[in-house]
């Protein structure tokens, strides 16, 4: 059976590659044909497996970790092709191993989906977790948001070496009290920009932090804590030091994530406490590029582009903060296809004052009606309504030639997006 | 394009005083588009709003005009549910008095009799509305449509899955079309009594039914100060947000 696995799998991965198939079918012929594949494979790194998982900017934080351990000189298995689920695992796994199915690597970073993560641990137990957030995200699928905390909850659970929590979110920082075994490790942030960072429970709270959980009891200390977040530039704090960096990624919930990565590759690297690695990994982070449309720039007609993924409300309320709008000719794509979910309840969950004063240019998506109600609500101008995206992706550039532009969207209407303008323009990749 | 400038009024009608039912436990999915959607449209109309906000705790605030109270975690309806005891008389005696209320998901649960639980205990609800709900591992999820002889075509989207059922001293907000609705079984969403509306749907619920918003400020005013003078809100976009969401599939 074992030597039969691996050619077989590379060959359906061949073929479904050729059809321009997805990603999962080869994984699902090895799954059925050899159930232990992934396993086996897995447990023989010497680093073992972390998981990243969360609602929100698991490939950008997942893109930091592989980065800042292949610093450290570590090679990176990891599943770059956004298959974040087990299939998708093991079909990156088929692509990587030689033919007698072992895997050249030190470590596997590996980005799951919430559930997905759930059945890949029972199968897999990981040497190390992070887990980042539990915001409003495709409810529709996992239903609330306490059940989303309960899947994190399993996979710390299944956790054999480090466990690394998100100390602002009170129901990613109470799994500590659920996990026995491994050690606790938590990112967390200066005092001065909690407020920047809402969690679902603040959103109508009077003050901050009187959620209904409780506040966590006397802050544990952090890891990693953020300091400070400026235009280009960030401040972390760890073994005592405050180190000031330059940042090429944007939006401070990026930056958040940066501390979630310092944490677990110094964790896997035994960084902690030896200045010389801490000096590289900053070094390293302070490079890394944003995701696909995770703040990503492109050129278009000499200026900025700039495409900011929004998927739930504190994503959206995050990126009008993170990204003013002054000075930039806006856009809002909604789409409500099930990767992007389809409630639109979570658009009355956002505030559009910032938007107020330069307006937004053009609304396309799916559902860009309902954002064009949801902005007449808060009384917010706008320009053109147009359902179909490559026709309002097209206005939009030819309305605001000459002005650095930036595009909110949602999951589906972002690949749409990026498609379009691969075709109506020329696209190169600047950051 | 800015509404609010184009209907502002000279002269305020009157004022409104809406009052949020425990906006910081019970606020999920787009529930203080609700809210935000009868605050502007009492001032499109020529009102004064007050919003106010009654949290675990507080003082109950005097001459509220209208009520509007949304869903919640599990979590979120356990802490509530005390307080909401110790509100239990004063929220019938509104009701029954015809104060105009609109709860939505947890909130429609908890104004009913009870919610037996999935796990077994059986939360006690205020009694306002002739309904019981039980607790079950299925949920109701999806976009819903359906008809109300008072408010015509309503759209939303359920998210649920307590299922509850209607005694006869209510009568269902509607027939549904699209969806499921209270439970699985009849096809009635959501519950009508004096003037409150209760309804599983978000969406949220007002934004795209502005017949329900309109009714529900009517009454306020009606009851307050006898007549209601009706401005005249652009509702082209909330049609044309229906026409695109009717055809989206479940």
């Amino acid at each position: 059976m074992f030597s039969f696995t691996v050619p077989l799998g590379k060959l359906v991965r061949a073929v479904s590659r050729l059809r321009g198939g997805g990603s999962a079918l080869p994984g699902l012929v090895v799954e059925k044909i050899d159930p232990g594949f992934m396993q086996r494979t897995l447990s023989s790194l010497p680093h073992g497996v972390a998981v990243v998982s969360g609602t929100n900017g698991k490939t950008t934080t997942t893109k930091m970790v592989v980065e800042l351990l292949e610093s450290q000189g570590l090679k990176v298995f990891t599943n770059r092709t956004g298959s974040n689920f087990t299939r998708g695992v093991a079909a990156a796994l088929l692509g990587e191993v030689d033919w007698r199915g072992r895997l050249d690597a030190d470590v596997a970073v590996l980005e799951l989906d919430e559930a997905h993560a759930v059945h890949f641990v029972n199968k897999v137990p990981p040497r190390y977790c992070l887990l980042l957030n539990v915001l409003r995200d495709q409810l529709d699928r996992f239903g609330e948001i306490d059940a989303t905390a309960l899947l994190l909850q399993r996979i710390a659970e299944r956790t054999t070496g480090t466990v690394v929590l998100n100390r602002e979110d009170p129901r990613v920082a109470r799994i500590a009290a659920a996990v026995s075994g491994p050690e606790v490790l938590y990112f967390g942030l200066d005092q001065s920009l909690r407020s920047t960072f809402p969690n679902d429970d603040d959103m109508r709270a009077a003050a901050p932090g009187t959620s209904p959980l409780g506040d966590v009891a006397a802050s544990p200390e952090a890891d990693v804590v953020l300091r400070r977040v400026g235009a280009d530039d960030a401040d972390f704090e760890f073994d005592g030091t405050r180190v000031a960096t330059h940042m090429k990624l944007r939006g401070v919930y990026n930056i958040f994530n940066a501390a979630a990565a310092l944490v677990l590759a110094r964790s896997i690297t035994g960084a902690s406490g030896r200045p010389g690695d801490a000096a590289k990994l900053v070094k390293a982070l302070s490079e890394v590029a944003p995701a696909f449309g995770r703040g990503e720039s492109l050129t278009v007609d000499g200026q900025p582009l700039e495409l900011v993924l929004v998927k739930n409300p504190s994503g959206f309320r995050l990126g009008l903060k993170s990204f003013p709008a002054k000075g930039y000719a806006s856009m809002i794509a909604i789409n409500d296809n099930y990767a992007d979910g389809r409630d639109m309840s979570w658009l009355w969950d956002v505030e559009f004052d910032s938007l107020r004063e330069d307006g937004v240019e053009v609304l396309t998506g799916v559902r860009a009606y309902d954002m064009a109600l949801r902005l007449q609500y808060d009384e917010v101008r706008f320009g053109s309504v147009n359902t179909d995206i490559p026709a309002a992706l097209a206005e939009f550039i030819r309305g605001s030639a000459g002005k650095p532009k930036r595009v909110f969207c949602t999951y589906t209407a972002m690949l749409a997006i990026r498609r379009e303008l691969s075709k109506i323009t020329t696209v190169e990749v600047v950051s | 394009m800015t509404p609010a400038e184009d209907t502002a009024p000279h002269a305020s009608k009157g004022t409104i005083r809406v009052l949020q039912l425990y906006p910081r436990e019970m606020n999920i999915y787009g529930d203080w588009g609700n809210a935000l959607v009868l605050r502007q449209r009492l001032l499109w109309h020529g009102y004064t709003p007050e919003l106010l906000e009654y949290n675990v705790g507080d003082d109950f605030p005097e001459d509220v005009d209208l009520i509007v109270g949304g869903g919640g975690q599990d979590s979120g309806q356990v802490v509530i549910q005390e307080d909401l005891q110790a509100r239990a008389e004063q929220l019938r005696e509104m009701a029954e008095d015809g104060t105009p209320m609109l709860v939505i998901c947890g909130l429609y649960q908890l104004f009913g009799k009870f919610f037996k639980t999935k796990s077994g205990p059986v939360i006690p609800g205020i009694g306002i509305l002739d309904v019981e709900t039980v607790g079950t591992d299925e949920r109701l999820i999806g976009n819903v449509t359906l008809t109300s002889s008072e408010f015509g075509e309503i759209l939303g989207y359920e998210n649920h899955s307590g299922q509850t059922s209607l005694g006869p001293g209510v009568e269902p907000l509607g027939t549904v079309s699209k969806g499921a609705g209270n439970n699985s079984k009849d096809n009635h969403e959501g519950a009508r009594h004096r003037n409150v509306v209760a309804s599983y749907l978000h969406g949220s619920l007002l934004p795209k039914n502005p017949a329900i918003a309109d009714f529900l400020i009517r009454t306020a005013v009606e009851r307050k100060y006898g007549a209601f003078v009706p401005g005249t809100p652009d509702d082209d976009f909330a049609r044309l947000a229906r026409e695109h969401a009717a055809r989206r599939p479940r």
